[in-house]
């Protein structure tokens, strides 16, 4: 291809949100048949940049050339007809819509004016088969697929758009290993077939896999553009955060003795055919991971410990005692005390429309009220300890939390559990899509809510993540924990070949994707 | 799974309401002194078809998460209008016939403009535009009167072959004619992604304005299908304003129980016309078994609330609360 013109180029593009500059004089430039990495923290214009390139938002100035002409895109439709074609963070299906409505939905087959069934189903599984993802029945309706199973869907759909141009933004965040592979062999291939992807992720291992040029933003300027693999990992952390970058994990205390009495423990639980008698302790100070390959059953155990399911048989006990949780309000009682950092913070965790100040007291109103009444001096002592605890980053207390970063996002969820001072935290892979800044926050935070006596419940994808924070993880396979690794133990090493459930030491074949 | 489990499981609402529908008739039949006979079959026909079409011009506007409270006083205004319209020569009654038509279209349009370029909610928009539709045929008709072209009337009233009733046909007719395409169109299905999840449906680029603005005005144009047929039933225009509003409520009704959902994205037409016959036949069957018919309205309440609790009942099966509320 002709190296003078590049297949798409930004220039000096610039976009505010009210007063915040999400983008200021932005460039980058795509080439065909490569694949592209766009690296930053949240927050660092990267979301705007893609949005401006799929034509969801508008920039304020600059320009955009495509194949050397000038183009401007006045909606998503706009940029697809041109080949430009986005799988958001947040994902685009519609759940009442089957998979192949889903996948044909922007431009579906047509016959004597009708959508044509037929044409629909061999397109989307023909779309399916090229994501790697033939395990999808094409009839099946989106909201009754899994988070992992609806981003192959995803995929897919962008696929069946034939593009010229992929953006993935965090599109891998919700996959599990094996899917993630799946998904490497199909963006190489598409590499191989000419296509420029643009790739946003905050795993490095992923970016250092795949990526041939890296592109990193930051306060919505790009500030350095490398060949992939000539700038070590620090280094590109370094260029995101713009400071010196030092240990992202704290250091671990010493072990919690053995014989020091459960806070919270399970006996024999089972629950349908998703757990099977897992039985676990956790100790004040201890920070127990949640290990395995996406969807072994971790989320289902701490929604049991929360109360949310019925039908559970076997027992829990508090500091010993055995109690009956039925509902999150009674796991969230002072005698219990326990709280749920929940894994999708938009429907689970907040309310988005509402305040900043409304969404962080909701779950502390009782104790923050006498008589049905809200102290609101009370409250706003409580507030103003967790907003400086957490450093949420936020233009006021009173604007919607919506319009807050991811990263900042999940800090309110956090701290209006801690509002509640609780004894027992469960946190359900509360990192998801959060920049490393953020990240090194949380962590440190885990850490000092365990030194001052809490017990917590980890569950994480990112094995970094466990090797890093836990004292112990418990690897769970098919709903049972099939090892426990204490300390020293928790290597990557140990973490996969339990994942996978192998025996011995030996290292697995074919999964460099998410190791 | 195989392709008609998928299938099957799409369509339960609709098939639910075929069957509460099919019981409640052999019930009601079974019962009637006179059988199952071509005149019971007629006159029920003659009867549910008036609800069915309102419920068909609801569903299109549930379909996309929005609701029109207008339907009832499109209904009206279409009656009051073809009374004086549907009369004379059959070029005049073909012309009058357009007329009625084309204002039912721009009663619905005029709601789709509203509620999707002028942002307004569709409970609003369509309480203000039905009271003014409902007004117009109030002016059109202080007194109940006028007239229609009585052969046409007959025709429509009365029975095909001597056996089918001819708004049964007319409904089947109007199912191929104006649902199916509009359930298979891409605008049908903008309507039903614009109702599941609008931002999921604008990030994939589907046209949902114009789905939606699709929908309303499909609508119009349905309920003014179904004020011409009162207008065939009755011959005369009558602005009632207690019979408008409760069409609109029975509307909703039945779309509920032709399993329909008012969070939108779900449901279908089809199920919707089961869902008017059968509320339809609760007051017939009060009447078979000789109840007062003082006791119809507070029948229809329990058969609603009932036949809404089966649609509820696989949320005792869940085991995991957060289900309840997807």
């Amino acid at each position: 291809m002709d190296a003078a013109v590049p297949l798409f180029q930004m220039e000096g593009i610039s976009k505010r949100y009210g007063g915040v500059r999400a983008l200021e004089k932005a460039e980058l430039v795509v080439t065909s048949g490569s694949i592209h990495a766009i690296l930053g923290e949240n927050g660092a214009g990267k979301s705007t940049l893609i949005k401006v390139m799929a034509g969801v938002v508008a920039a304020d100035e600059g320009r955009m050339t495509l194949d050397g002409r000038e183009v401007t895109f006045a909606s998503p439709a706009a940029a697809n007809k041109a080949g430009i074609v986005c799988i958001f963070q947040e994902l685009s299906l519609v759940p009442e819509l089957s998979v192949a409505d889903n996948i044909v939905i922007s431009d579906p087959p047509k016959r004597f004016g009708m959508i044509d069934r037929k044409a629909q189903r061999r397109i989307a599984e023909e779309a399916l088969a090229r994501a790697g993802a033939g395990d999808i029945h094409p009839l099946a309706l989106v909201k009754d697929l899994p988070l992992s199973r609806r981003q192959m869907v995803e995929i897919a759909k962008a696929l069946a758009r034939k593009p010229r141009i992929l953006i993935l933004d965090e599109a891998t965040s919700a996959l599990t290993a094996a899917d993630v592979s799946n998904i490497f062999g199909v963006l190489k291939r598409l590499r191989r077939e000419g296509l420029a992807l643009l790739y946003i992720s905050h795993r490095m291992n992923e970016i250092a896999e795949l990526a041939d040029q890296c592109t990193v933003f930051r306060n919505g300027r790009n500030v350095a553009s490398y060949k992939a693999g000539s700038k070590s990992d620090n280094e590109v952390v370094e260029l995101m955060i713009g400071r010196e970058y030092s240990h992202i994990f704290p250091p671990k205390p010493a072990a919690v003795p053995a014989w020091a009495a459960p806070r919270l423990e399970a006996r024999k639980l089972s629950w349908t055919d998703r757990l099977h008698n897992i039985s676990l302790t956790v100790r004040a100070g201890e920070v127990v991971g949640l290990g395995g390959l996406d969807g072994q059953g971790q989320r289902e155990l701490l929604l049991a410990f929360f109360g949310v399911l019925r039908g559970l048989s076997g027992e829990v006990l508090i500091d010993g005692r055995p109690v009956t949780i039925s509902s999150p309000a009674k796991a969230r009682q002072d005698d219990i005390g326990m709280a749920l950092i929940p894994e999708d913070r938009k429907t689970e965790g907040l309310m988005l429309p509402m305040t900043v100040r409304e969404n962080l007291s909701f779950a502390a109103l009782d104790r923050l009220s006498k008589g049905g009444i809200i102290d609101r001096a009370a409250e706003q002592r409580l507030i103003d300890d967790m907003v400086g605890l957490l450093a949420i980053k936020t233009a006021g207390l009173d604007i919607p939390v919506g319009a807050l970063s991811g990263g900042n996002q999940q800090k309110v969820v956090i701290a209006k559990w801690l509002m509640r001072q609780p004894r027992i935290i469960l946190l359900n892979d509360p990192t998801r899509g959060i920049d490393v800044g953020t990240k090194q926050e949380l962590y440190q935070l885990m850490r000092k809510l365990a030194d001052a006596g809490a017990a917590i419940l980890f569950y994480s994808t990112d094995y970094d993540e466990l090797i890093g924070c836990c004292d112990r993880v418990l690897v769970l396979y098919d709903g049972a924990v099939k090892r426990e690794l204490v300390g020293a133990e928790i290597t990557e090493r140990a973490l996969i070949s339990s994942a996978l459930n192998i025996h011995g030491e030996e290292s697995p074949v074919g999964l460099g994707a998410d190791a | 799974m195989k392709d008609w489990r998928y299938w099957l499981a799409e369509q339960r609402g609709t098939l639910l309401a075929f069957g509460i529908f099919i019981v409640m008739f052999v019930i009601y039949t079974s019962n009637h002194p006179a059988g199952f006979t071509a005149n019971v079959v007629q006159t029920a026909a003659n009867k549910g078809v008036l609800l069915a079409f309102v419920a068909m011009a609801q569903t299109l506007v549930v379909i996309t998460a929005g609701i029109d409270l207008s339907v009832g006083m499109i209904f009206l205004l279409t009656n009051c209008l073809a009374s004086w319209l549907v009369v004379g020569t059959p070029m005049q009654t073909t012309l009058g016939v357009i007329a009625v038509l084309a204002v039912g279209l721009l009663c619905g349009a005029i709601n789709g403009a509203i509620v999707i370029y002028g942002r307004l909610q569709p409970i609003v928009a369509t309480i203000a535009t039905g009271a003014v539709y409902y007004g117009i045929g109030l002016l059109l008709r202080p007194f109940p009167g006028g007239s229609v072209n009585e052969d046409l009337a007959d025709a429509m009233t009365g029975r095909v072959f001597d056996v089918v009733p001819a708004s049964l046909v007319v409904l089947l007719a109007i199912v191929l004619v104006i649902w199916v395409p509009f359930s298979r169109s891409v605008l049908g299905r903008a309507a039903y992604a614009a109702g599941s999840s609008e931002t999921a449906a604008y990030m994939s680029g589907v046209p949902i304005r114009r789905g939606k603005f699709a929908a309303y005005t499909l609508a119009g144009l349905l309920a003014a299908i179904g004020g011409l047929f009162l207008t065939f039933f009755t011959y005369t225009g009558d602005a009632a304003y207690a019979s408008g509003n409760a069409y609109t409520l029975f509307s909703i009704a039945a779309v509920v129980l032709g399993g329909v959902s008012l969070f939108g994205g779900k449901g279908s037409a089809i199920g919707a016309i089961f869902g008017a016959l059968a509320f339809r036949t609760i007051g017939d069957l009060l009447f078979v078994f000789d109840f007062d018919p003082l006791w119809q309205p507070l029948f229809q309440g329990v058969i609603l609330l009932v036949a809404v609790s089966l649609g509820a009942f696989a949320l005792f099966r869940v085991r995991n609360r957060l289900e309840w509320f997807l």
